[in-house]
């Protein structure tokens, strides 16, 4: 199934990565040459096959419904870029607003 | 005990020289820098290593004296220098997957593997340089520079685990850990000759292992000898509370007292056949011969294909009829759906990839990149500057297998077929094979710049992808060279049966000895 540019444009939007158009060009191409090679699975019948999602054997052990410390080593301001009365000070979102986003 | 011979000290060694007095914790860490410095592991040779910190291995070194100093029980990696892969979470020393997007990043927290490891008595050295995100077949796709194989600098060491078998085989550490999704610890040991080690998948916690494909990831060890591997793992193998996939099954000893025979003494090295780069490496000598009598090994057709490379087919069949010699029966088995598994796992790995790489986005971690002109441009400039080209392309390929209208046909049919493969494995083991043996890599390390197809990358992972899919734990150990390169064998065993696993390896390595390394 060759992947278009439209595709290439579409899923890099969706995974929000700046794609441009000469790597698009060349994204189109890589990705259906790759996707060719996976055609191979369409020819195999797994009608009556279960999916595996992981391969954890034996369930999934519990552990003890108990409250633990966080695992942090040090003090929060030591890994923060800044903080302030205990808060985390992070650049405004408001000043990020997409125009175009708003807009719509 | 001398320092002088660190580079053919085993880690068994090292600890119980360590736990006697006849070597401190301290100039243990100052040979393996000392090695590191002779040997160029520098960025500008074979970069080996992404970070270091002397002064401060050394401070942890005398803490641990003065604990020995006061009868305190160490453990069994007592003073064992240990190089660990740079998507494994450290305190003190960066964790940047070699990716620009974390670069500077330090990890408030330690992953359960670390601990365990200092625990029994290790020592963290530095952390190792990789394919960005664990994605790669070559250490060429890290952010920081490709590193290169000590057997041949013009060659890769394979990936993405390649620093931590380069360190390795370097001699600058009996110990490194990796992490594996397709092959990532057992490829890179193959082409630096040395061990590498995938466990059971949830027999190690994967608790501080930045996840890339996380039904898939393990975090496995990298040993100059099987002893080495088997002591790495014994030490960090076990249930977990903080990871939900790890096992509660029972971890047994591995090593070779175990088995009966006590760890070997330190022998004479063969500098010649042990010759790496410019400085010789010797190994410690192989366990004793160990039999084989009443094991089952498997020989799957599809990993001996007509195309295989004669050389390496005729190491395989060296190391079959060894296993045939000391007593092992060895049994022609099929396992059909293996030559799929390429295809499965390159739709599943990018698909998982794709939902747990979405966190790096400029907010929550490393870089930033802000243009002003609205968040999502700022997600986008941030991923797109951050992220390597093979990272992009397998987030878009993953993106693109769980859109709208291809999800059915591509990462729903992968699952299944990945059950199909998983059942191959679990009928051969129920028909009393005990063991598979394999090559680890259709070819010998390839040289830097070689591969630019991102497929032909891909497909050095024929031989390894399929224990992951499947989950069962699987070991490359040296079985010769070919053009002077290292050449690997790959023996797989059943889910949690690592230590017939390793009773296999000790026996082959036993057998080969020096052999292994010729």
């Amino acid at each position: 199934m060759a992947v278009t540019r439209e595709d290439v444009l579409h899923i890099a939007d969706l995974a929000r990565l700046g794609v441009d158009s000469a790597r698009a060009d060349e994204l189109t191409r890589e990705l259906s040459s790759i996707l060719q090679h996976m055609e191979v699975l369409s020819q195999i019948d797994t009608a009556q096959v279960s999916l595996t999602a992981g391969v954890g054997a034996g369930g999934t052990p519990l552990r003890p419904d108990e409250r633990v410390a966080p695992l942090m080593e040090g003090t929060l301001e030591s890994f923060a870029p800044s903080m302030r009365d205990g808060f985390f000070i992070v650049p405004r979102l408001a000043t990020h607003e997409d125009p175009t986003e708003s807009s719509a | 005990m001398s320092v002088e011979n660190f580079t053919m000290l085993g880690a068994a060694d090292i600890a119980s020289a360590v736990r006697a007095g006849d070597a401190s914790p301290t100039e243990m860490v100052r040979a393996s820098f000392n090695r590191a410095r002779d040997i160029g592991a520098g960025h500008d040779e074979l970069n080996i290593f992404l970070h270091s910190d002397q002064e401060a291995s050394e401070h942890e070194a005398k803490s641990m004296q003065e604990r020995l100093q006061s009868a305190a029980d160490i453990g069994i990696l007592a003073g064992v220098p240990v190089a660990v892969k740079d998507n494994i979470a450290t305190l003190g020393l960066p964790t940047t997957c070699g990716s620009k997007i974390l670069a500077g990043y330090v990890s408030p927290y330690e992953a359960t593997a670390i601990t365990r490891l200092r625990a029994n008595g290790a020592l963290v050295v530095a952390k190792t340089n990789m394919d960005e995100f664990a994605m790669g077949s070559s250490t060429e796709n890290s952010a920081f520079g490709p590193t290169r194989n000590p057997h041949d600098v013009r060659c890769v060491p394979g990936g993405s685990s390649g620093g931590s078998a380069a360190a390795v085989a370097a001699g600058i550490t009996p110990i490194a850990l990796g992490s594996e999704t397709g092959g990532s610890v057992r490829q890179p040991a193959a082409f630096c000759g040395v061990v590498g080690v995938k466990p059971t998948y949830g027999r190690v916690s994967r608790y501080g292992l930045v996840a890339f494909a996380s039904s898939l990831d393990q975090i496995g060890v990298v040993g100059r000898t099987v002893d080495d591997a088997a002591l790495g793992l014994e030490s960090i193998a076990g249930f977990d509370k903080m990871d939900s996939t790890s096992s509660d099954a029972e971890v047994p000893v591995y090593r070779l007292s175990a088995l009966g025979k006590p760890a070997p003494e330190v022998g004479a090295p063969d500098t010649e056949a042990m010759r790496i780069g410019r400085n010789p490496v010797a190994l410690p000598p192989p366990p004793s011969a160990k039999t084989l009598e009443g094991i089952v090994i498997g020989k799957p057709r599809e990993y001996f294909p007509d195309t295989l490379d004669t050389n390496i087919k005729d190491l395989c069949e060296r190391a079959l009829d060894r296993f045939r010699s000391m007593g092992a029966t060895v049994r022609d088995i099929s396992l059909p759906r293996s030559p799929l598994a390429i295809p499965v796992y390159y739709i599943l790995a990018p698909a998982e990839a794709s939902s747990n790489l979405a966190r790096f986005d400029g907010v929550r971690y490393g870089l930033r990149v802000d243009s002003g002109k609205g968040l999502k441009a700022m997600y986008e400039s941030t991923r797109s500057q951050g992220f390597g080209p093979e990272v992009t392309r397998r987030i878009l390929l993953g993106t693109y297998v769980l859109s709208a209208g291809y999800y059915d046909a591509y990462y729903k049919k992968a699952q299944a077929v990945r059950t199909l493969i998983a059942d191959d494995f679990r009928a051969v083991f129920t028909s009393g094979v005990n063991a598979i043996f394999t090559p680890t890599t259709p070819t010998p390390a390839f040289p830097v710049g070689a591969i630019s197809d991102p497929y032909e990358m891909y497909l050095n992972d024929i031989f390894t992808v399929t224990a992951n899919l499947a989950g069962v734990p699987a070991i490359s150990v040296p079985i010769g060279r070919m053009r002077r390169l290292p050449v690997g064998g790959q023996v797989i065993t059943a889910h949690f049966d690592e230590y017939t696993m390793f009773r296999v390896a000790y026996a082959l390595e036993a057998s080969l000895g020096q052999e292994a390394h010729q």
